[in-house]
């Protein structure tokens, strides 16, 4: 139902890497929970409103008015990799 | 043989401005310039675990001001999305912003037609460095700073109503100064605080499909985005006329060289898998919220640039000058309210004159001239109680000093000579100090008559008419 | 002593500490030795001493252990993932601010669900939690760590989240009390999401007056979580003692099938009991709710799957070493998170991408709001539905680890309120097999002080006693017990 090529494609999208033995359980085992998921089709939906949002809340927004920021220590600190006060990251381009 | 087939060129333009809150979009770190790389963080804008959006309730305040001057719907409820992409500057893995419900949507400015207007968060500064230092020696890297990151942006999309450079130009031109107009950015695109995309393609004359489009990627100035839709019109015409297609891709317009390249060839086609963020509800717009943006509309450049043509008469592109320029628009309202001056010559003596001696970019309200001096000398000059360039020395010593016109003229003994009686003699001097002069004049070549014009003026420091000069000289060598 | 003071309601030790009876220091440490001689593998991390200074309030000094999901400033908050590991975050959630500044004391972060996706605890990247009722089986997820160490007695209280019975089940499984409460009611800010609509943090307690306590201290509109509404009233302390004119409703669609016998007798007996109170039963139609898994299982994943895009490898957790951003972005997703989220960020990501949308999310946004209007119709009626809180009792380690859908059955009576947003308190109302029974009650929004109220009535009723594995029950000694201690269930 789900195909290795859609599982790798579905995983470039969402940036994971799957060993070929992963591709092949994921294709499994998406293909029976998206079976299951079919039941959602035996409804007809069409004149049926969404539900994003559970709980009626009044539009919540904030005052501009400016807090303490975060030192830039305290930014970096848990970052695997720092240089010059930045996060450093591997170019896209290697 | 068959004629050349004509093109043309179909343009639909991105911009984004970046409004100037105090805070950002979705958090209350302050908007940082020029700061040390991540001072203005927090756990929302660093996308921490846990951490969650809140809206600026003054980001929609200037989203709705930018609608009322799009002349967009503003919608009553609007719904921020997620688009997700992954890159370093984007810490969540999608960026909040307004997908099919936006704040603003239709509207027309300059004749060009507004698609949408929405609100959303900027990126955060990914600066590329070479190799060295760090963990991964010797490979390539870059260095992210968020302070930047979660900067409110609103993104105005155009419909592809625009037909040359020239018209893109002069249309990001308009919208700057009304953004500038409405106070809700500084719109600075060397700042980046306007960044402009183009989705430019052509289709010969009369077609009505579109063709393939490109788009033409985040170009930092008035000059490069005329150079660069013009670069990429031709090179898609020359395509186009070799018999090869037009590729969709997004490229990048390098100024120096002129030279256009494809920016994403390796990448994937986006799948951005917008949703409603689930963090935020929609936004619905109060009555209130409605009534305090309209309160808050000064008086648009395009309306005050038809008014000071229509109402008062200014050729256009006075008119378009005073009204772009918000501050010298101002300074000459004040001077046309505190003074007796006819609108077109002070208008004239603004835009020329004092921008002349002030420089372009300075706002004159802080010179030394005041509005009122300015109007009072164009009085002066309108009756002729001083020349015009008795007028320009006037105006040397209220840019130098300030003061008052009517002093200056007294002290430094300005005002225009009376008539024939006072001048006579003056002219007589002059055409005896340059006989040779007087002789070829009296002998019908009126061409010198300029050396005696400019010893009279020289004589009565400009005080004197021009044309009464030139009058009693050729009363005077009986012409 | 100490086994004495364990079985001290939260409620009564900390109004002895307010009185001066007991005194704080002690009852900090009984629990923190407690804690961290955990055998069940609850706590991930386990309090050094009561962190600064003590603070008078109605929870005065009562310890309080925390799903690892929490934020809590300079501790680990690893949230169950690789991807997370030693992770302590520069600021603490709201909730456990707010309990913090009711004078609750952190005794340590609970063992769960990698990012509270399971129903068993075995996702968890530090090992599973074992159920003190039976170390050979689960204690429920995602909360297991939390449900296991208030049953064992190796935490007065506790935290937990529930996104679609993460609370209700591992609550039910290890026979304590847990409410899910309306989604909105407390602050999600600094709980590390799962599912953005429908993660809501609740309270574990032995008593429904210790979880009403815990509530009325977490509840809140928090200005840092615009979905957050807070509850329009004061959460007050159950006092009923009978059922009389309280309607109770039994979804038409529970017909026993899927539903362990032991369960159902249970539940029944419970109906009784209720019945005896002076509570009417009445079948009620919820036609919608067997979609609800269905739906559940597109929308939690679709969330997930973007919640859990910030796990890149650029400014905290982990990180793959590669020489690309491409590479260093996938290795390090490969190997930071578990397989079941793998795939459900797959699943998301799937019904999220193009030409999908419609299919799924959208569809499963409208049968939302169908299960929601069901739950509507049926509240005209009756003022609560009432089924067990899960099909089965606790099932064995490692039983259901190789059939995801199978697992995921296991939120079958649980997720229609998650859809819903709607509250729900799972009690234990008898045993299977040696094991807990949790009965589900759920009430419209908001309607959480009669909740309570009617739990509270059944509790006394129900009588059920979890001293077995509190480890104050004499025949069992002071620590957490097994199967292979003596006088207990196996
Ligand atoms: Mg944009
Ligand atoms: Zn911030």
């Amino acid at each position: 139902m789900i195909s290795r090529d859609q599982v790798l494609h579905v995983a470039r999208l969402a940036r994971l890497e799957l060993t070929d033995e992963e591709t092949v359980t994921m294709s499994e085992e998406l293909s029976k929970v998206l079976g299951h998921i079919e039941k959602l089709s035996e409804l007809d939906l069409t004149a049926v409103a969404p539900t994003s949002h559970v709980v009626a809340v009044d539009v919540a927004l904030r005052a501009d008015e400016p807090h303490v920021s975060l030192s830039q220590e305290v930014a970096l600190a848990a970052a695997p990799d720092v240089a010059d006060g930045g996060f450093r990251v591997p170019s896209p381009q290697a | 043989m068959t004629p050349a087939v004509e093109y043309e060129t179909v343009i639909g333009l991105e911009i984004h401005v970046q409004l100037a809150t105090r805070t950002k979009m979705f958090c209350s770190c302050g908007l940082g310039f020029g700061e040390e790389p991540n001072t203005r963080t927090c756990p929302v804008c660093l996308a921490l675990p846990g951490a969650l959006p809140v809206i600026n309730a003054e980001a929609i305040h200037f989203g709705l001001m930018i609608g009322l001057a799009l002349g967009c719907k503003l919608n009553d409820r609007s719904i921020f999305d997620r688009k997700q992409y992954f890159y370093p500057d984007s810490p969540k893995g999608y960026q909040i912003s307004q997908n099919e419900d936006p704040l603003c949507s239709g509207g027309e400015l300059g004749g060009v037609r507004i698609h949408r207007a929405h609100l959303e968060e900027d990126a955060a500064k990914t600066i590329h460095s070479g190799g060295g230092g760090g963990r991964i020696q010797g490979s390539a890297a870059s260095v992210v700073d968020f302070n930047r990151g979660g900067t409110p942006l609103c993104e105005i999309v155009t419909e592809p109503d625009i037909t040359s450079a020239e018209q893109a130009g002069e249309f990001l031109r308009l919208l700057r100064t009304t953004m500038r107009r409405i106070g809700v950015s500084d719109v600075n695109m060397e700042e980046g605080s306007l960044r402009c995309d183009a989705n430019i393609s052509i289709r010969p004359v009369g077609q009505q499909e579109l063709g393939v489009k490109t788009e033409l990627k985040n170009m930092n100035s008035f000059r490069f985005i005329e150079r660069g839709i013009r670069a990429e019109v031709a090179r898609q015409e020359g395509l186009l006329r070799a018999g090869e297609p037009v590729v969709q891709e997004t490229l990048h317009f390098d100024p120096r060289t002129e030279r256009l390249t494809s920016m994403r060839s390796k990448e994937e086609a986006h799948d951005y898998r917008y949703f409603p963020e689930p963090d935020l509800t929609p936004v619905t717009i109060t009555p209130e919220m409605l009534e305090r943006a309209r309160a808050a509309m000064p008086e648009l450049p395009a309306a005050r640039q038809a008014r000071f043509a229509d109402e008062l008469g200014l050729n256009p592109d006075t008119a378009k000058l005073l009204a772009w320029r918000t501050e010298l628009g101002d300074y000459f309202e004040a001077a046309l309210a505190e003074g007796d001056a006819d609108a077109v010559p002070l208008a004239n003596w603004t835009t020329n004159e004092l921008v002349q001696r002030l420089g372009a970019d300075v706002d004159p309200a802080g010179s030394n001239v005041r509005p009122a001096a300015l109007a009072g000398l164009v009085t002066l000059v309108t009756e002729k109680k001083i020349t015009a360039g008795a007028g320009k020395t006037v105006l040397d010593k209220l840019v130098a000093e300030g003061g008052d016109p009517t002093a200056i003229v007294e002290t430094e003994n300005l005002a225009a000579m009376g008539g024939a009686e006072e001048l006579a003699p003056v002219v007589a001097a002059a055409l005896e100090a340059q006989p040779d002069v007087a002789a070829r004049i009296r002998g019908g070549d009126m061409k010198p008559i300029g050396a005696i014009i400019g010893a009279v003026m020289k004589e009565t420091k400009g005080r004197a008419d021009g044309k009464e000069v030139t009058r009693l000289v050729r009363e005077q060598l009986g012409l | 002593m100490s086994a004495e003071l364990i079985a001290l309601s939260a409620k009564a030790a900390a109004d002895a500490m307010a009185s001066g009876d007991l005194d704080r220091t002690e009852y900090f440490e009984a629990y923190r030795a407690r804690a961290a001689a955990d055998e069940l593998n609850a706590f991930t991390w386990v309090a050094e001493e009561a962190a600064g200074e003590p603070v008078d309030g109605e929870l005065g000094g009562v310890p309080l252990a925390v799903k690892d999901l929490f934020c809590t400033e300079g501790v680990p908050s690893q949230a169950g993932s690789r991807i997370l590991e030693d992770y302590r975050p520069p600021y603490t959630a709201t909730v456990v601010e707010k309990l913090a500044a009711a004078g609750t004391v952190l005794l340590g972060k609970t063992n769960q669900d990698e990012f509270a996706m399971g129903s068993s605890n075995e996702n968890s990247a530090y090992g599973p939690v074992l159920n003190p009722w039976d170390r050979t089986r689960v204690p429920g997820g995602s909360s297991g760590g939390s449900a296991a160490a208030v049953a064992a007695g190796l935490a007065p209280w506790a935290l937990g989240t529930d996104t679609g019975g993460s609370i209700r089940q591992p609550a039910a499984l290890c026979g304590i009390t847990g409410l899910k409460p309306t989604y909105g009611t407390c602050s999600r800010y600094g709980m590390i999401a799962f599912a953005s609509s429908l993660d809501q943090a609740g309270p574990f307690a032995r008593d429904v007056t210790d979880t009403a306590l815990l509530y009325r201290h977490m509840a809140g509109k928090d200005p840092r979580d615009a979905t957050s509404v807070g509850h329009p009233d004061e959460i007050v302390l159950p006092t009923a003692q009978d059922l009389r004119g309280v309607r109770l409703g039994v979804p038409e669609n529970l017909t026993g099938e899927g539903v362990e016998p032991g369960v159902l007798a249970a539940f029944e007996a419970a109906l009784e009991q209720a019945k005896a109170l002076g509570a009417t039963v009445e079948r009620v139609p919820l036609p919608h709710a067997d979609f609800g898994l269905s739906a559940y299982y597109v929308l939690a994943p679709a969330e997930c799957s973007s919640n859990l895009a910030r796990f890149d490898g650029v400014r905290y957790g982990m990180r793959a070493e590669a020489a690309d951003l491409t590479s260093m972005y996938t290795r390090t997703r490969h190997d930071g998170f578990g397989p079941e989220v793998k795939r459900r960020i797959m699943l998301g990501t799937y019904a999220l991408s193009s030409g999908f949308y419609d299919a799924y999310y959208a569809s499963a946004q409208k049968v939302r709001t169908l299960i929601a209007d069901d739950f509507a119709k049926a509240f005209d009626r009756i003022d609560f539905l009432v089924t067990p809180t899960s099909p089965g009792v606790a099932f064995g380690l490692g039983a259901l680890t190789d059939d995801p859908l199978a697992m995921y059955l296991n939120d079958y009576f649980t997720v229609p309120m998650s859809l819903a947003g709607i509250p729900a308190i799972s009690l234990p109302c008898g045993l299977s097999e040696g094991l807990p029974v949790g009965l589900q009650l759920a009430g419209p929004a908001f309607s959480e002080n009669r909740l309570l109220d009617a739990a509270h009535a059944l509790e006394g009723a129900l009588g059920f006693d979890g001293s077995a594995v509190l480890g104050t029950n004499p025949r069992g000694g002071d620590g957490p017990v097994g199967p292979n201690d003596g006088g207990l269930v196996g």
